[in-house]
């Protein structure tokens, strides 16, 4: 059999953390656009663009991640495409992704006074023109930190994709315990290198929450 | 379409989804109860205990907030036999729980307890109340007045997270959709069931936690 | 032919009716000084005129559009009707030359240039040439809200609209707003302004107008108004203010 040293495992982890690291960006910076569409749905004020969002919401924020992969996994199957484990990762992660952000973007929008939103209507501007000049400037410099944080969801979030035969860290991980069974060396290496990944953009999210608060 | 939808199939095996929801539904309040004390604790030990043990409680909490769920239920459960600990699958699943909501829950108690005005833990200090009484009558009572929301929706993150303790074999909702979908191949249809049957979950849990807050906050503002 | 014609407008929040009928005419150079208790429905008068607020009933035509029309176009309507605030409402992330500038670009797509020479203008116009850089944050309340009317001149609008705008101003600085409204009235800008300085009302209006419990209750040339109010709910508030 062959012998593996903490050495192996550690870089052959590392490896598989480059996909972590690659579905997290793509779930992340796609969530983000969907979310940007939804966010001017959702505040458009229009009553079925609004009712729409808040189902797609509703459904994203109020059942488990892991079963959004299964669906998107097995669903889209259903139309006779062939669906790689990538593939229903990345929609799952970008639709999960896109509800959380657009949530979390609302609240920003919805802090900006009133005011604002009546001045630049006076001015004669149309919502978009309101959104992309007027409140979304604004509300960008609030969302920051929440979004920061947010993103650590997302990165954990990858780790189910592990489940639907998704090569990342968390898969890497029970292949090389079932290789090397060593659980204990195996699961806490993985757990410190998701640590790594992680904490950085908490810590980050915390300074710039307390940074907006001190500037305010 | 291409695919007609058969949800017929699913009908012999309700009592097993059900067993499979069940099991979530207990899974999510135990772990709440034990979570949420584990967090008063946390708390409390990170405000008003000695630094040593604040700096646990710190450690604590970033390495299970800043760690998948399903890594740190693979840790106790795969990773802590072999340090000498072994449990079954219930056991480290309700484990897994307590200890990740509990980690959430410690922060989100804290930031409540350091928006209790210090003035008032003077009042109370100063009523001749013991340290005690402070934490559990004023500092606890309104913390909690204040984070009730924010809690309330971790425990909702926590309990729709939980699907990933199917994956060391706890006998949960998703559990059981796995193994209907090993019996009859309708993967699709039973997990539409499944995720149907949390989206229920997650909104009878919310309006439950609401009206709980509506009970035992009356008297708020 | 009236510049503004409202015609028995009635507008309700709910069960509770603000404004029960309000007929009001205003020609070209008007100056209409809106005056009467908090509650007697003028701010929402005023905000009906610019299509903020919505109405049950009755007519607004502003510029020859009908306000809340099926047909009107809100924005060619907003073009032509200008509005200030009491809270200002300056954008806090652009600065008073941005602030003025914004409209013109976006809505009128005028080129840069040609809006940083009307910022240049209408900031001059208002007093704040020098301030041009300057964020709102960096700016008194009295500079803030002249700067607020700079970005509604900027849009070259046939009437503005004055909400309570030296409400929110320590009284020193109230003059030097009133001051450039004075301004505007004289090269002869239609104006209609609601507001609680009864001096400015007498001195600068043309037309007063007293609101009492959602109704115009009396109106008059202010100078007469003022020396001999009809209504004794006039005469109480006039009294009132001493």
């Amino acid at each position: 059999m062959v012998q593996f040293t903490v050495w192996d495992i550690f870089s052959n982890l590392l490896i598989a953390t480059e996909w972590t690291i690659i579905l997290s960006i793509i779930a992340f910076v796609c969530g983000g656009i969907v979310g940007l569409v939804l966010l001017f749905a959702r505040t458009s004020g229009v009553r079925p663009l609004v009712f729409v969002t808040k189902i797609y919401i509703e459904f994203f924020q109020g059942t488990p991640l892991l079963m959004q992969l299964f669906l998107f996994f097995f669903g889209i199957a259903l139309f006779g495409i062939e669906v790689s484990p990538w593939m229903a990762a990345t929609m799952a992660l970008t639709f999960w992704t896109s509800a959380f952000l657009t949530e979390i973007w609302r609240g920003c929008v919805e802090s900006i006074p009133k005011g604002q939103w009546e001045a630049s209507t006076s001015l004669a501007m149309t919502y978009f023109e309101q959104m992309r000049y007027v409140i979304l400037p604004q509300a960008s410099r609030i969302a920051v930190a929440p979004t920061v944080g947010f993103s650590v969801q997302v990165v954990k979030g990858t780790a189910l994709a592990s489940i639907i035969g998704f090569v990342e860290l968390t898969k890497a991980g029970t292949m090389l315990n079932n290789a090397t069974f060593r659980p204990f060396l195996v699961y806490s290496l993985v757990a410190l290198i998701y640590f790594c990944l992680c904490f950085p953009l908490s810590f980050m999210a915390k300074k710039l929450e307390g940074r907006l608060n001190v500037a305010r | 379409m291409l695919y007609k939808l058969q949800f017929a199939e699913l009908l012999p095996y309700w009592d097993v989804l059900l067993q499979g929801l069940v099991f979530t539904i207990v899974l999510t309040i135990v772990s709440t109860a034990a979570g949420v004390a584990v967090g008063t604790a946390g708390a409390s030990a990170r405000t008003f205990g000695p630094a040593w043990l604040g700096w646990i409680v710190v450690v604590y909490v970033e390495l299970i907030r800043n760690t998948p769920f399903i890594v740190q239920l693979f840790f106790i459960f795969f990773g802590l036999p072999a340090a000498g600990v072994k449990l079954d699958e219930t056991t480290a699943a309700f484990l897994a729980m307590v200890i990740n909501l509990g980690a959430y829950s410690t922060e989100i108690i804290r930031a409540g307890i350091e928006a209790v005005p210090k003035g008032h833990i003077e009042a109370g200090v100063s009523l001749a109340m013991t340290k005690w009484e402070v934490l559990r009558h004023i500092v606890l009572n309104q913390a909690f007045r204040k984070i009730y929301p924010a809690l309330s929706s971790q425990i909702i993150i926590v309990m729709l997270g939980s699907a990933v303790v199917s994956q060391i074999s706890a006998q949960d909702l998703t559990y059981a959709a796995n193994f209907v979908a090993s019996r009859d191949f309708r993967n699709f249809e039973v997990y539409l069931v499944a995720t149907l049957a949390y989206l229920v979950l997650a909104i009878v849990t919310r309006a439950v936690l609401r009206g709980l807050g509506r009970i035992f906050f009356k008297a708020a503002s | 032919m009236s510049l503004v014609s409202i015609r028995e407008v009635r507008k309700s929040f709910g069960p509770l009716e603000v404004l029960k009928g309000v007929s009001l005419e205003v020609a070209k150079g008007d100056v209409v000084a809106i005056i009467g208790r908090s509650g007697s429905g003028k701010s929402t008068l005023l905000r009906c005129i610019n299509g903020l607020e919505t109405f049950q009933s009755g007519a607004i035509l502003a510029d020859g559009l009908e306000v809340g029309g099926m047909h009107t176009d809100v924005r060619e309507l907003r073009r032509h009707v200008g509005m200030v605030f009491q809270q200002f409402n300056l954008f806090p992330h652009l600065t008073a030359a941005g602030n003025v500038m914004l409209a013109p670009t976006v809505v009128n797509k005028t080129s840069k240039k040609e809006a940083a020479e009307i910022a240049a203008e209408m900031l001059a116009k208002v007093g704040l040439s020098d301030k041009r850089d300057a964020y709102p944050s960096q700016l008194s309340g009295g500079q803030q809200q002249r700067v607020a009317i700079a970005r509604s001149l900027a849009m070259r609008p046939k009437v503005l609209l004055c909400d309570e705008i030296t409400s929110a101003l320590d009284p020193e600085l109230v003059n030097e707003v009133l001051r450039v409204v004075e301004q505007l009235a004289k090269e002869g800008m239609t104006l209609i302004l609601v507001t609680h300085e009864m001096r400015f009302a007498r001195d600068v209006g043309t037309n007063l107008v007293f609101m009492h419990h959602g109704k115009v209750h009396e109106t008059g040339v202010p100078k007469e108004v003022f020396a001999a109010p009809k209504t004794p709910e006039l005469q109480q508030f006039v009294g009132g203010i001493g």
